[in-house]
């Protein structure tokens, strides 16, 4: 076996060109390549989340007194609805889709994505649909104001009466966004079908890469419906159809159908690769195989198919018949049990491993916390009685941030820490990472747990104002908020300059089993000098196992930088 | 040896883990506003039955989480793997099946409550939409008697009709026995309620949170929804469902009363020429649009975009008396 193939030909060359991994002007291309896509809409998807981050700054300094006296009502409610859109359209999508972008092809061994100009096609979407939403502040009748529901009757008021409102420059960037959705989920599970390396059968196929591919079939059965009830919310309010208009004989019970039949499944798109990313991590940091890794990858195609029969817990409140509160309810339940079984998996994996707390396991095992609280208080939701006391409080607001981002934003960090190394051939800096962790995590718990017993309370969500007897907790919401907003410090910082002058680094600097470790870091543009042939499954670690048969695999357990250029001739 | 110290260490967690449990379940009375309905006594003790198994099963994955977060580290020089265990066949089948099991009683228990609550709800549209078939289906398995007091309620007097119009931003209250409105809710106790609920423009958000059931207010439909006032007091109506600039100021006060002094509401009310009432958003959308002071108001630091007008003031029987100035209750 000879190993000099894994030499990247960029260096050889020593010229960087456009396109080379060490030329930062290929980010600002039309590149198809699937990494650098990968770390475009890393980077975008960023820059919205701290734009959506204002937002939620503004709104937790007007929530931090009872009266209304920070912004105007209308503008209160502008900032609520562009929040929660940035943050699930512009934030946490796009970011999800790049680290798939980055991940997926490395991790099965393929040169690229299947249909690389459609990928390029996707990204550049993002953009363009982010800026349109944001455009809407500049326009005479300010941003829509609906909430990211967009709910009719209170989205077909258009008070200014103009043509271009803020409502309609909502739908046409959520459908740019959809558009976008779709074609990369058509690339995802074309990728992951088609383009797995030779030997890697599916029981072979990383739990991140399954995750991906459940996310993305959901993407294919769900947005069509949420696309057909965006165009007929547009003709409502600009041609004016009757669909959902109440005063023409419309139902606007059958938008939250269409929004919800989508917008469900849709929060499972994005927090089945978080899960995916928590099982790539913890095996690596805890030196121990994935325990259950079949179960696991099953399960989240499981949670593809029931999700899709769950969308009336949104609404329990609706016009909705006893008979169908009651299937939902049973359907909302059965969810804890493919998402249990991961839990019990990943406490299985740390337990009796060899455990390292690097920031991204400290942010995996962070977000694992936070989604076992989440998921609790989910099947809370899902039980009729109590939804109806507490639908659109703020334990509704609890529950969901403390997925968003207790798991899926903490998940997310902890995916962008453990392949910076492999983005970057550099490693971040350990200290600012876990004052990162300690300031999120804090800052996680002190926002979002108030907002449960002010939920239960009885303190509605969407207010600018409320009663004073909800003051206490809102005030230590507000702090929490502000040391989120400050958290995000140490983790720019950390990333700008690692990348800039961070230690040089192996190409495995984690030890770690992996198509995506066994190439150079960065890899070159095509990934693999030759196609790596899958010879045994993931996470053998432990076992002194080959995973490749063509590619030098020294016992990973003994070797740390033995595969790096300089050795490899 | 190293086996029973781990049987012991592994009951006292979960002798511990129990107590701990049932210690939130009565906590978690505590965690509401007053029980001011019968419907309210039902969730509440649903609730209590979540939280304590829902801290079982926390405690239950966080303990041994945070255990191995301890005990499992690697030392600083072992660059060594750990065994490499894969999975267990059995483990995973425990795993699977407890959950479910738990999922499905919850399910049951929760359906057994609503039952006793019998709040009928969005009911008519099932009568409306599919005839004849769901009733049985859901009515015949299962015991459905309502709990105890609502039936008490139901089988002493009447069910007394009110019916409820939300808009853009006011809640109107129509005792049709006398013919009477208000822009207060007064609701007689110990008698079960039936409230129509009617909206003249948008979703609104019916939402008592001492009574726990909210339901929405949809146009174009009439939505019943029954409920068990068990305490005399003065509690709070929030419209839940959003609804537009002034969503957040749709609020009205729930004054629950003694027959005889409800009746004596009643009485006075009907004696009284209606009246245009105070309505928060009315007072604040007046305010910001006054000549002169452009779209700021003095108390506001960023100006606004237009907005839907509210409607006018209802003209009712009865208002609470408010300080124009009063703050956004
Ligand atoms: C065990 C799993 C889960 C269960 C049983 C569950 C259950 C529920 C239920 C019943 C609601 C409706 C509450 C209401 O509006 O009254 C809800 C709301 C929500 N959940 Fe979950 N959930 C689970 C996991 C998740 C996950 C993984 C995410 C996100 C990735 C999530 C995000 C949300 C969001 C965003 C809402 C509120 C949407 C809105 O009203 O704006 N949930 N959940
Ligand atoms: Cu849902």
């Amino acid at each position: 076996m000879t190993n000099i193939s894994l030499e990247p030909i960029e260096i050889v060359r020593g010229q960087p060109y456009p396109g080379a991994p060490d030329n930062w002007k290929r980010f600002f291309t039309f590149s198809t390549d699937h990494k650098v896509i990968g770390i475009q809409y890393i980077v975008t998807s960023f820059i919205f989340f701290l734009v959506g981050g204002l937002f939620a700054m503004i709104m937790r300094g007007e929530l931090i007194t009872p009266e209304a006296d920070l912004v105007d009502r209308t503008v209160y409610n502008a900032l609520f609805t562009m929040h929660g859109s940035v943050m699930l359209f512009f934030w946490t999508f796009p970011v999800l889709v790049g680290l798939g972008n980055y991940l997926v092809p490395l991790m099965i061994g393929a040169r690229d994505m299947a249909f690389p100009r459609l990928n390029a096609v996707s990204f550049w979407m993002i953009p363009i649909a982010g800026i349109l939403m944001m455009s809407s502040f500049l326009i005479p009748g300010g941003p829509s104001q609906s909430g990211w529901w967009a709910y009719p009757p209170v989205s077909l008021q258009n008070p200014t009466n103009n043509l271009i409102n803020g409502q309609v420059l909502w739908i046409l960037s959520v459908a740019i966004s959809g558009v976008s959705s779709i074609m990369g989920a058509v690339n995802f599970v074309t990728t992951i079908f088609k383009m797995r390396a030779p030997g890697m059968t599916w029981f072979r196929t990383p739990a991140f890469v399954w995750s991906v591919l459940a996310a993305q079939l959901i993407q294919l059965y769900g947005l069509p419906s949420l696309t057909g009830g965006a165009i007929m919310l547009l003709l409502d309010l600009t041609a004016g159809t009757s669909f959902f208009t109440p005063e023409r004989g419309g139902n606007p019970i059958v938008y939250q159908h269409f929004f919800w039949f989508y917008s469900h499944p849709a929060v499972y798109v994005m927090v089945l690769p978080v899960f995916g990313i928590f099982s790539e991590v913890l095996p690596v940091h805890a030196r121990k195989p994935l325990f259950g890794y079949r179960v696991i990858a099953v399960s989240s195609v499981i949670i593809t198919v029931i999700s899709s029969a769950v969308w009336v817990h949104h609404m329990f409140a609706s016009a909705t018949p006893p008979w169908m509160r009651m299937f939902f309810m049973v359907t909302t339940m059965l969810v804890a049990v493919p998402s249990g079984i991961k839990v019990f998996g990943w406490v299985a994996t740390i337990w009796g491993g060899k455990m390292r707390f690097t920031t991204p396991m400290l942010f995996a095992l962070g977000g694992i916390s936070n989604w076992v609280f989440a998921g609790i208080t989910g099947i809370f939701l899902g039980s009729v009685p109590i939804d109806l006391h507490v639908h659109n409080t703020y334990f509704v607001v609890g529950h969901f941030h403390y997925v968003l981002y207790g798991a899926i934003v903490m998940g997310i960090y902890a995916g962008i820490y453990h392949w910076f190394p492999k983005m970057t051939g550099r490693m971040y800096y350990e200290g600012l990472g876990k004052l990162h962790f300690v300031l999120t995590y804090v800052g996680t718990a002190l926002i979002f747990l108030p907002m449960h017993p002010l939920g239960l309370m009885g303190m509605p969500r969407r207010v600018a104002s409320y009663d004073p007897e909800f003051a206490f907790w809102n005030v230590v919401a507000s702090i929490g908020g502000f040391l989120l907003g400050l958290s995000t410090l140490p983790f720019i910082l950390n990333m700008v300059s690692a990348w800039v002058r961070g230690e040089k680094v192996g190409n495995n600097p984690w030890r770690a089993y992996g198509l995506e470790w066994l190439t150079s870091s960065p890899p070159s543009v095509e990934n693999y000098e030759e196609l790596p042939l899958v010879v045994s499954g993931p996470y053998g670690y432990g076992r002194s196992e080959p995973l490749v048969s063509n590619v030098p695999n020294p016992d990973l357990t003994e070797f740390s930088e033995s595969l790096t250029p300089q050795e490899a001739s | 040896m190293m086996k029973l110290r781990a049987i012991l260490v592994m009951t006292i967690y979960a002798i511990l883990v129990t107590l701990a449990s049932f210690w939130m379940a009565k906590q978690s009375y505590s965690w509401f506003p007053p029980e001011a309905s019968a419907e309210s006594k039902l969730t509440d003790d649903l609730f209590s039955l979540f939280t304590g198994l829902g801290t079982f099963i926390y405690l239950g994955v966080i303990g041994p989480f945070i255990y191995s977060l301890i005990f499992h580290r690697a030392s600083k020089y072992d660059r060594s793997d750990a065994p490499p265990i894969e999975g267990n066949t059995w483990l995973e089948v425990i795993w699977t099946a407890t959950p479910l099991v738990l999922v499905l009683t919850l399910s049951f228990v929760s359906y057994r409550t609503y039952e006793k609550m019998s709040i009928r709800g969005p009911m008519e549209l099932v009568h409306l939409h599919v005839p004849q078939m769901i009733e049985p289906a859901y009515a015949e398995p299962f015991d459905s008697t309502p709990q105890q007091d609502i039936q008490n309620a139901v089988e002493t007097e009447p069910i007394e009709q009110i019916d409820v119009t939300a808009r853009q931003w006011a809640w109107v209250f129509h005792y049709p026995e006398k013919d009477i409105t208000s822009t207060e809710l007064h609701l007689p106790v110990d008698r079960r309620v039936r409230f129509t609920l009617r909206s003249q423009d948008v979703l609104h958000g019916f939402y008592i949170p001492a009574f726990r059931v909210s339901q929405y207010v949809v146009p174009n439909e009439d939505i019943n929804l029954e409920l068990t006032p068990v305490k005399t007091g003065t509690y709070r109506l929030r419209d839940s469902m959003y609804s537009g600039t002034y969503f957040a100021a749709n609020q009205t006060d729930v004054v629950v009363q003694s027959p005889n002094d409800y009746q004596q509401w009643l009485a006075d009310a009907a004696a009284q020429t209606p009246n245009s009432a105070f309505n928060q958003a009315a007072y604040e959308y007046s305010q910001s649009s006054e000549p002169g002071s452009g779209n700021t108001k003095d108390k506001v630091a960023v100006r606004g975009w237009a907005t839907i007008p509210p409607a006018p003031p209802p003209v009712v029987n009865y208002a609470p008396k408010h300080e124009p100035k009063s703050p956004p209750a």
